[in-house]
């Protein structure tokens, strides 16, 4: 194909590209927008529901900022459109707690100091809420010692392994295990 | 108050996702949304350009090329910081580096002006760019002055002579590679008009008064109607000192269209548009006697910059209050290259230039027989040895000590490459750590309300370093007030200006204006209550007042703070306090004014496949008094991982066929991350009080974590493994062939 029929081509798309009205559920609440449906869960979040604690680091899934709980399991909203998930719960960082009531873990980042600029903040929160619930189910990462077991120890560096999709440029690294740990002892969820 | 460890103030706005940043506002309604096109050439000319298509698009309403662009105002170079000056943008078909914006496309929705950008035709004619470092890098000139106007070279003594006629010398040559501050939050502004011709600008940056200014001086405007909104800043470390391409292009668009726009670069256009550490290449030659003294010291940097905006990263500058020696030199020289230009990133000049200077001395160390602490130690200065000036508070061998005990240094293996755990090879690697103290302008007003509370106004910004908490804490303590009755409302610029934050000097500045301020408030209300005959406190003695929970008390009467305001000033009272420019401040030439500290490091290097891994790390600091010693850690230790991912993973190659930088974005730029970090680091800072920086005593934190941690760990690695990495990072490719041999 010539540049000019690739031209041509992404022309087209762009002119045939109606809004989808579509239904989320995020955080216990339905919601009715209407998208373009090359919108990504994460843009919808932020610029038509403005839902802004979801934040927007690369928009290619390799910072981990976008973070949002989907069923209970983590996913990079930034990597899904938002038109994929009319029948899913959402979960984003603000549907965990508010400033007046914190979920265990946000109170476990701020008593750590687990942040500092707070941009990576939420969906290292979500992602720490996330994996807690995948190594109660037992998944094995790639430090798990014992594959076999249906028990993982939280130690240290499962955190670490299963956290580092996380990107802090603060590097709050050793603060947020300290959140994550804290916050496992005291059976957060 | 001061010296509390109080969690942040902002931090359960930030954990629970309310904190609102630049590209987060919604006060002025539905925004538009912008996207820069970029150059596809590195150097050349535009010669064709059509904008048709993507005008045609579903929901366009702007594409601006340098065809259409308003008439802006030129960069002033009489302006004497960069992050004041205009900064124009789309000026003409000539490409200056890759990535140059040569559009922006404008469109209701961010979907729809994102895939307009893809219509936007252009068609160039490529000259031939100096692009590789390597082939210019004799191609040198002298800059006048290097960052923040530090001379560019410096004698002393007879340096040849010196280390002509030293027993033991090290003379090496180091290169550090292109890196990026790369903070999470990608460069973002919203510009909403305003009234008949105002802007407010949201923006993420880390100077409210130079943002405004560059704006107003781009768009030609008066700076009175750019109001600068910036509360929540994800992240700076130097790269949101000035603003970019975002707020001048939004700000364009905005004033065309008469509505608000706003724009944020992607990650791959922040390898672009915002600037990155300078390359370089070092020569450190140290000279000593085999009592490890040295005798002469040299520090020879060569760096790229960008031919049109000049930046002399002050790489050698660092070295020349460091150690004592008689014979000395430093030069700093550069390459023009036809890429972005060079811009600070955190630490510029000391994190890269203590990386070498660090790893000469741990090679000096080596060549001796001598343990490295130890040779530090023997080499530390009475007076600075260049300026000839006595230091404030230098507490660097208390450094060394204290962290050689807590690490357990005396364990370290004496001989490289002795230590071996089933495949790892152990090592022990240890830096010194030093960096200069600066003190710039700042002006805070401090209110107190009628209902007793205190709101602290500045445009000082608070980019994730802990403004809003320490101004919380210093403005309780000044006023005698608990910590939930002081307000901060920061990064306006609509408030009293500041030089915001950067250079490490952020907290200091803003902290002692506040001290000031909340001085003057005392005396405003002292004034009120003992010249009022209705006040318990009529005729008292004033310098017997002790202002604490809210009241003020002399000997046993007392009043509330409330009672006096709502008496003598219905509408609350305030007052201002200043910081001023150092260079106006004796003690910041009369003493040399520095913070330190001393790194210890423990890696291992898997013998068969050269992996490097942080095992554990330990610093000492002296940085005088702390406001709060739990931010001031997180920060500290910050730092050091910055230092860890400058020895082991950050390193941004630029493609010498086009300028474009390949690997621009994260997985090909590799940033410490979880799993690259042990839970066992850990910032000590010890006691005190440096009365010649400030009235507070403290100095600036966010950037001596950085100087010299790279080298503990690069240190470190010789330990183990007996190999010698000069060229940074130390990646498993150059560490490989090295490797000993395994029996």
């Amino acid at each position: 194909m010539s540049a000019s029929d690739t031209h041509a081509m992404r022309r087209s798309q762009v002119e045939t590209a109606p809004p989808s009205a579509i239904k989320l559920n995020i955080n216990d609440q339905v919601r009715q927008l209407a998208v373009d449906p090359r919108t990504s869960l994460l843009d919808a979040l932020r610029e038509h529901l403005r839902l802004s604690g979801t934040k927007k680091g690369c928009d290619h899934g390799q910072c981990g900022a976008c973070t949002v709980l989907i069923n209970g399991r983590r996913v990079l909203s930034c990597l899904t459109l938002a038109v994929m998930h009319e029948d899913d719960e959402i979960m984003t960082i603000e549907g965990l707690g508010d400033p007046d009531h914190l979920h265990p873990m946000q109170r476990a980042f701020v008593e750590c100091d687990g942040f500092q600029c707070g941009y990576c903040t939420p969906g290292q929160i979500c992602s720490a809420v996330g994996m807690l619930a995948e190594v109660r189910a037992g998944w094995p990462s790639h430090v798990t010692t014992d594959v076999s077991s249906s028990r993982v120890a939280l130690t240290d560096d499962e955190i670490r392994e299963r956290m580092s999709g996380n990107i802090c440029r603060c590097a709050a690294y050793p603060n947020i295990v300290a959140a994550i740990r804290g916050s496992a002892e005291g059976g957060a969820t | 108050m001061i010296g509390q460890a109080v969690n942040r103030v902002d931090g359960p706005l930030k954990a629970t996702g309310r904190a609102a940043y630049a590209y987060e506002h919604w006060e002025a309604g539905q925004p538009l949304y912008g996207f820069i096109v970029g150059a596809t050439i590195g150097k050349g000319r535009i010669t064709r350009i059509d904008t048709e298509d993507a005008e045609g698009a579903p929901g366009v309403q702007l594409v601006m090329t340098y065809l259409n662009a308003p008439a802006q105002g030129p960069r002033d170079e009489s302006i004497p910081f960069e992050y004041w000056r205009a900064q124009p943008m789309l000026t003409g078909p000539d490409i200056h580096f890759y990535g140059e914006p040569v559009a922006l496309v404008v469109a209701e929705t961010f979907e729809q002006a994102r895939d307009a950008a893809d219509l936007v035709e252009v068609e160039y004619r490529a000259g031939r760019g100096r692009f590789d470092f390597g082939e210019f890098e004799d191609d040198t000139y002298i800059p006048k002055t290097v960052n923040a106007g530090l001379p560019t070279d410096t004698a002393v003594g007879d340096f040849d002579a010196g280390f002509a006629g030293a027993e033991v010398k090290v003379d090496q040559q180091y290169t550090t590679p292109y890196e990026f501050s790369m903070p999470i939050e990608p460069n973002a502004s919203m510009v909403a008009p305003h009234g008949d011709d105002d802007l407010v600008v949201y923006v993420s940056c880390q100077i409210t008064d130079a943002a405004r200014d560059s704006v107003a001086g781009t768009l030609m405007m008066d700076p009175e109607r750019v109001h600068i909104v910036t509360p929540f800043v994800g992240g700076g470390f130097g790269s949101k000192l000035g603003i970019h391409s975002e707020t001048i292009l939004a700000a364009m668009a905005a004033r065309a269209l008469g509505r608000p726009v706003k724009v944020t670069l992607t990650r791959q256009q922040v390898f672009q548009l915002v600037g990155m550490r300078p390359t370089s290449s070092q020569r450190v030659r140290l000279g000593a006697g085999h009592d490890g003294r040295l005798a002469a010291i040299a520090h020879d940097v060569t760096m790229h910059t960008n031919p049109d905006v000049e930046y002399a990263e002050q790489t050698a500058a660092t070295v020349r209050s460091l150690y004592a020696a008689p014979h000395r030199l430093t030069s700093h020289r550069l390459t023009a290259l036809d890429l972005p230009r060079g811009t600070d990133v955190r630490a510029p000049g000391e994190a890269p230039g203590m990386l070498s200077v660090e790893s000469a001395m741990d090679e000096l160390a080596d060549a001796l027989g001598m343990d490295p602490v130890e040779l530090r130690i023997r080499n530390e200065p009475t007076v600075d040895p260049e300026r000839n000036v006595p230091y404030s508070d230098r507490h660097l061998v208390e450094c060394l000590r204290e962290g050689a005990r807590r690490f357990g240094w005396e364990n370290r293996p004496a001989t490289p490459a002795s230590v071996r755990e089933g495949r790892w090879l152990i090592g022990y690697g240890m830096s010194a750590a030093i960096r200069g103290h600066f003190q710039g302008p700042t002006t805070v007003r401090v209110r107190l309300e009628p209902d007793g509370t205190a709101v602290i106004q500045t445009d000082m910004t608070d980019i994730g370093t802990g403004t809003y908490t320490i101004l919380t804490q210093v403005g309780a303590e000044g006023l005698g007030l608990p910590l939930e009755r002081v307000r901060i409302d920061l990064g306006r610029s609509d408030h009293p200006s500041s030089w915001g934050s950067g250079g490490s000097w952020g907290a200091t500045n803003s902290s002692t204006a506040v001290h000031r301020a909340c001085a003057a408030l005392r005396t405003k209300l002292l004034d009120a209550a003992l010249g009022d005959t209705r006040s318990p406190l009529h005729g008292q003695d004033p310098s017997a007042a002790v202002f604490s929970d809210g009241d003020v008390a002399i000997g046993g009467a007392s009043e509330a703070l409330r009672e006096i305001v709502a008496r003598h000033h219905p509408d609350g009272v305030e007052a201002e306090g200043q910081t001023r420019f150092m260079g106006d401040d004796p003690n910041y030439s009369d003493y040399s004014i520095n913070t330190y500290g001393a790194h210890f490091a423990e890696v291992g290097v898997d013998a068969d496949t050269a992996e490097t891994r942080l095992r554990r790390m330990l610093s000492v600091f002296s940085v005088g008094r702390v406001f709060n010693p739990k931010t001031a850690r997180s920060q500290l230790i910050g730092g050091m991982i910055w230092g860890v991912g400058a020895a082991l993973e950050e390193e941004a190659v630029v493609d010498p066929r086009s300028g474009a930088f390949v690997n621009r974005d994260f997985a090909g730029y590799l940033v410490p991350v979880h799993g690259d970090i042990p839970a066992d680091i850990d910032a000590v800072v010890l006691e005190g009080y440096d009365d010649k920086a400030n009235p507070l005593g403290a100095k600036g934190i966010g950037e001596v974590g950085i100087c010299g941690s790279g080298a503990a760990v690069a240190n470190a690695v010789f330990n183990a493994t007996g190999v010698r990495v000069r060229d940074f990072p130390i990646t498993i490719e150059k560490l490989l062939p090295g490797l000993p041999a395994m029996v």
